[in-house]
């Protein structure tokens, strides 16, 4: 039982006062003719024409703009100029702006109703909403790019698309969703339940948090111009000297990893501060929610890890507008220069993208087994043992470069080590699985999918870290086959979950839970036969991004593609049962479905903006599961405490 | 209750052991036996060889603890799913929010495997003499004569007979988008075919025109980055006669899919005659090429002027670079 | 609203969106120059070799890239020289080939390329001369290669000298100077294969391989072999 099912009046009835120095959820404003995101278009728009015509006025008597007919500079000036029209038309630059002069910033009025959702808000779960809908932007465009390469795998000859058409599709995919992955949990979910678990009212900087979705839109808009500018055949890895060959599209590659690395940046130092600063009274370190964890060691990352990549983003835009060296080695400069600083980061990149998997999970499987996490201090530990590795393994992506050779063991070994603290989030899952009572609702069939998948991607993964096998592996399918379990199998899955179970406290509506079984089967099962398949058809000498290839692999190939459509048609079920469920045909969700114990789901439904009336004093941990008579999750401060022990929770005819 | 839980406890843990037991070593026994001999990229060449027991020997290692965890998820899907509708009995105990013994046993047991498997992997790499891979020239590890065998070739005074145990050094030059290569001992000659001995230690210096490819002799278990600039040693010895084939395995452009030939391991007297042959045939040419070299510096500029503004009409002259004629071989 | 309304909303508002997202990844993803193919299959009787006419020139001086080099193909049906490059051939076949060159050279980055190779004899004529092997070094250079890896074929386009280059296509043979090279090969099996150049010619990009040398229907194509 919890607060909202007991009291939900009484919520209601106490009206909330912050205080005056809390810029929580309000903004100036609030009519059609006040910022929203029609304005942040048309004026990303004329930044575009103004940023073009000032790159041509700068350059166009260059050789190389006359030889070539494509002016980089132009296109690299219209994309800053768009980004910041587009961040300038949101609303994000008034408030430094008027501090900038030396103004206040006027009093902010709070938004209400949908159109809240299209406007510079800093409620991090307005925020959180937000994300959701522009990780669903990217992850449907890089979806069907996706299905355009699997189009093209069908025949080993016959072509549906061009070579360079092909090589721009696998690109722009392999980025689209990249920058997705590396935003698609801790932009949505992290800001939305961050504050919730730790019992804050809001985020650390709330302008930060709105800054970092909005310039993750910028984001979007940048490396989908790569199209329009006729796209880039490096990749997601960009590999320089073929980048700084490569036409215009390149600077939006470049561009878009430098304006999404801001925002990763700022989202990560946004959601470490909040965790360090922001925790209730008694929201010990041995206290915050494994989720909440996961999150601190990617915010850990991405402030780190990330300033790599703009930093190298940034050599190679000069490299390309105004040709420095950085990377050509005729002229001084080195091709194993972009190799280190993008897998400086990459590495920690990928477990940007797998972290986030392992929090949900782990904040999932308890509610479902009726059973404490299990060994909960080894779940910390590995997430943060997992994120301090991360920096030490990057060159085993270069295995075969070229590198000296002598650090190739040391590097296999760092690889290797990373298993160890991995291996303390299957200890976690299998020792709370151990003897528990499961119940396999959707999400909780979601994070066995996790386990299942996350299996097969980490165990390749050992394959790849060994040098030698990693000869037969490297850069071959069997390597695309690994990180797309470990991306897709382990982090979507783990998204996936997420939404399912946190869904009916962001909107107070259900899941449809029919229809939710249909999506995770069909995408459960089409996701193994798409990327099994893939192991093999590298061991049997397939090179990654190739449009021919062996004629004896055709079957295989084939057998993939069919599932890949397939496995693309269960993301369809999936949005036919978000608009179901939560537009359509709307069912009102009880205030705690799962009957979870976690911070979150103790708030009132809706959950008014400042979360909670009072601070909760937390008590202990999330996971109390098990003891009859353990203490109160929280006290909220009110006349009766609200008890969360399993005293209170075995009536046994909950609402699952 | 207490005691009853824990005996309880063990058996669940005993069945799932001996399941997994049966289970890991039938299973690893039947991979070793029937699949193992048969795992890309074969036995052509020695790398190849022993990168495929490498393979093998991960793969035992992987199988079981892939097992482990899928039993154990099945066995607790069956065993432990809550049979009645709506929220079950919390489930208490005191082992269920953490065993000490499992945990530290855990982590010991994970530590092991883990740590033998990277020093298995050094053993092999050094053992396999670099397995393959790309790497600097002349590491601690490089087969014997390889390094007298780069010194004659570069001084132009590389020879290599039938017979005669020599290393056979090769250049690989990746340009966008094609491998051809040159054999030092034989004149320098450069040809679009690779053709090597059987029974032979092969040294292939991989080299760039231009981007970053990457040099996949598929069966005969070689890949080495090119790199524009930098010359990449790979090491091999052949052991069976054969084709195979070539591809490009690092994105390097537009025909990057394209980029693949394929290449012949002959015997030691018919690759002497093809090499012989060919150097004949192409003489020609090969005066006009540059002296044979680790590393090519073509101008980043391309043939007719370009990206970088240093002023020259005809960027690149190899004859300019490294003088008109080729010395006698 | 009723939910049927919202039904409908939904529904629009999504077949909207999906159309919107569909048509912008489409078409920007298809290539500026038209995919289309020139016939060869029913030029000549079956097993008469099959006569293929291309020109080289130095700009196209039209179309999305107007500086940019170009290989332009003469319409068997028509007679006109039209800017595609992909080609559907009939497979064990002899293709009788005839290369106007227009555009200048320089020495190759690889003077492999100045060797001819894998064409009937391993020779190809220049201005009605046989030649096997062209020192890029010396003279004008080589000013592209016609060459189909996967055939091993290589034929070195020698550079013509003057500054009377031809700036815009077609180029007849006229005014302008040109060199004249023509060669044979044999057709392989059914199946798709690609042709290029390896002479770095696309000015102002890094190695002169991005822009016109990594964008189909400049300066490479395909060869659609049927049988």
């Amino acid at each position: 039982m919890t607060l909202s099912a007991e009291r939900p009046h009484e919520v209601e009835k106490e009206s909330f006062v912050p205080p005056a120095s809390n810029a929580v959820s309000r903004r100036r404003g609030g009519g059609w003719l006040s910022q929203h995101v029609g304005t942040a278009i048309v004026a990303g728009f004329l930044g575009y024409l103004l940023g073009h015509w000032l790159g041509n006025y700068i350059s166009s008597g260059y050789p190389v703009v006359t030889n070539t007919g494509q002016n980089s500079i132009a296109d690299l000036m219209a994309l800053i100029f768009m980004v910041v029209g587009w961040l300038a038309g949101i609303g994000a630059l008034n408030y430094p702006l008027a501090k900038l002069v030396g103004r206040e910033a006027k009093d902010d009025v709070e938004l209400t109703g949908w159109s809240k959702y299209f406007r510079f808000n800093l409620d991090h779960k307005v925020v959180g909403l937000q994300y959701v809908l522009g990780v669903l932007l990217f992850l449907f465009t890089g979806g069907l790019l996706a299905m355009a390469i699997r189009t093209e795998l069908l025949n080993p000859t016959t072509h549906v698309f061009s070579a360079d058409t092909y090589i721009k599709i696998v690109s722009e995919h392999g980025t689209i969703m990249m920058m997705m992955a590396s935003s698609v949990v801790i932009g949505p979910l992290g800001n939305y339940f961050v504050p919730l678990m730790i019992g804050a009212r809001r985020m650390a900087f709330p302008r930060i948090e709105a800054f970092s979705l909005w310039v993750f839109l910028a984001g979007y808009m940048v490396i989908f111009s790569a199209l329009p500018f006729g796209g880039f055949p490096t990749g997601w890895t960009g590999y320089a000297p073929l980048q700084t060959q490569a036409g215009p599209g390149m600077v939006s590659y470049l561009f878009g990893f430098f304006v999404i690395g801001l925002g990763m940046m700022a989202a990560g130092f946004n959601l470490a501060a909040t965790i360090i600063n922001y925790r209730a009274p008694g929201m010990t370190w041995s206290r915050v929610p494994v989720f909440v964890w996961s999150i601190l060691a990617t915010a850990a990352l991405l402030t780190l890890a990330t300033p790599v990549l703009v930093a190298g983003g940034l050599f190679g835009l000069l490299d390309k507008t105004v040709q420095t060296a950085f990377y050509v080695t005729e002229h001084g400069g080195s091709s194993y220069l972009w190799q280190n600083l993008f897998w400086f980061f990459g590495h920690p990149e990928v477990y940007i993208m797998a972290l986030p998997g392992f929090g949900i999970v782990g904040e999932i499987i308890p509610v479902f087994c009726r059973k404490p996490l299990f060994a909960y201090r080894i779940a910390a530990a590995g997430m943060i043992g997992v994120a301090l590795l991360s920096f030490f393994v990057w060159q085993h992506h270069l295995f075969q470069s070229g590198i000296d050779p002598d650090m190739r063991p040391l590097f296999m070994l760092t690889t290797e080590l990373i298993s160890i603290p991995t291996g303390f989030i299957f200890l976690v899952g299998m020792g709370t699985l151990y003897r528990a009572k499961i119940r396999f609702e959707v999400p909780m069939l979601f994070c066995m999918a996790v386990y299942f998948n996350f299996l097969i991607g980490g165990v390749s993964g050992v394959f790849l870290s060994d040098v030698p096998v990693n000869v037969t592996v490297h850069g071959g399918f069997f390597v695309l086959s690994h990180f797309h379990y470990t991306i897709m199998g382990g982090l979507i899955f783990a998204f996936m979950a997420g939404l399912y179970f946190w869904l009916p406290k962001m909107t107070g509506r259900v899941m449809n839970k029919r229809l939710g079984l249909w999506h995770f089967w069909t995408m459960f099962v089409f996701f193994n036969l798409t990327f099994f398949p893939m192991f093999i058809i590298g061991l049997l000498g397939q090179p990654r991004r190739v449009f021919t290839y062996a004629k004896n692999l055709q079957t295989l190939n084939d057998f993939s593609s069919i599932s890949a459509f397939l496995l693309g048609a269960s993301f369809l079920i999936f949005f036919a049962n978000l608009m179901w469920s939560q537009f359509i045909n709307p069912k009102k969700s009880p205030a705690n479905p799962w009957e979870s114990l976690g911070l979150e789901w103790q708030t009132a439904t809706p959950i008014p903006p400042h979360n909670f009336d009072r601070i909760p004093v937390i008590m202990t941990d999330p996971y109390h599961y098990s003891e009859a008579g353990a203490p109160a999750l929280a006290d909220f401060g009110d006349d009766d405490f609200v008890h969360t022990s399993s005293g209170s929770t075995t009536s046994g005819d909950g609402s699952a | 209750m207490a005691e009853e839980n824990s005996t309880d406890t063990d058996s669940h843990f005993r069945r799932i052991t001996i399941i997994w037991l049966v289970l890991s070593v039938v299973l690893d026994l039947l991979y070793w036996f029937l699949v193992g001999p048969h795992v890309p990229p074969g036995r052509m060449t020695s790398t190849a060889r022993a990168d495929q027991f490498d393979f093998n020997v991960l793969f035992v290692v992987a199988l079981p603890v892939l097992i482990g965890i899928w039993e154990f998820m099945l066995y607790s899907v069956f065993t432990w799913r809550s049979k009645r509708a709506g929220v079950p009995e919390p489930v208490g105990g005191p082992t269920a929010a953490g065993n000490k013994r499992a945990e530290v046993s855990w982590i010991v047991i994970t530590s092991v495997v883990v740590l033998l498997l990277a020093a298995f992997g050094t053993v092999s790499v050094i053992t396999g003499k670099g397995s393959g891979g790309g790497e600097v020239p002349n590491p601690l590890w490089s087969p014997s004569g390889s390094v007298k065998a780069e010194t004659a070739a570069l001084a132009g005074t590389g020879t290599w007979a039938p017979n005669t145990n020599a290393v056979l050094p090769v250049q690989v030059i990746g340009q966008q988008w094609k491998w051809t290569y040159r054999y030092p001992t034989f004149g320098g000659f450069e040809s679009s075919q690779l053709i090597l001995p059987d029974n032979t230690n092969i040294e292939f210096n991989v080299t760039s025109l231009d981007v970053i490819h990457s040099f996949w002799a598929y069966q005969l278990e070689v890949k080495a980055d090119a790199n524009p600039e930098e010359n990449n040693v790979a090491f091999t010895k052949t052991e069976q006669l054969g084709s195979f084939v070539v591809r490009c395995s690092e994105l390097c452009g537009i025909w990057h899919g394209a980029m693949f030939n394929y290449g012949k391991v002959v015997s030691q007297t018919a690759f002497m005659t093809w090499a012989t042959q060919t150097e004949a045939a192409n003489a020609t040419n090969t005066e006009d090429l540059p002296i044979f070299a680790w590393t090519y510096v073509p101008d980043a500029n391309g043939a007719a002027g370009g990206y970088y503004p240093d002023g020259k009409l005809t960027p690149y002259s190899s004859d300019e670079v490294y003088g008109s004629k080729q010395p006698g071989s | 609203m009723s939910m049927g309304g919202r039904l409908a909303g939904v529904l629009g508002l999504f077949l909207v969106a999906v159309g919107l997202v569909v048509w912008g990844v489409a078409t920007l993803i298809t290539p500026g120059v038209s995919g289309g193919l020139v016939n060869f299959t029913h030029t000549q009787a079956a097993g008469q070799p099959v006569n293929l006419t291309v020109e080289t020139v130095g700009s196209i001086g039209y179309g999305a890239h107007p500086t940019w080099v170009s290989y332009l193909t003469k319409d068997p049906h028509t007679g006109k020289y039209v800017h595609e490059t992909s080609w559907e051939l009939p497979a064990n076949t002899v293709v009788d080939m005839t290369v106007y060159q227009y555009d200048s050279g320089s020495p190759l980055r690889n003077q492999q390329w100045g060797q001819v190779e894998g064409t009937i004899g391993d020779d190809a004529t220049l201005n009605g001369k046989d030649f096997t092997t062209y020192d890029s070094n010396t003279g004008t250079g080589v000013g592209h290669t016609f060459a189909i890896p996967a055939l091993n074929l290589i034929v070195p386009l020698v550079g013509v000298g003057g500054n009377n280059i031809c700036g815009m296509a077609p180029c007849l043979p006229s005014a302008f100077p040109h060199n004249t090279e023509t060669f044979s090969f044999k057709t392989p099996g059914p199946g798709t294969y690609n042709w290029q150049c390896f002479v770095p010619c696309a000015l102002g990009y890094l190695f002169g391989n991005g822009g016109a040398m990594s964008t189909q229907g400049y300066m490479g194509g395909e060869l659609e072999v049927v049988s």
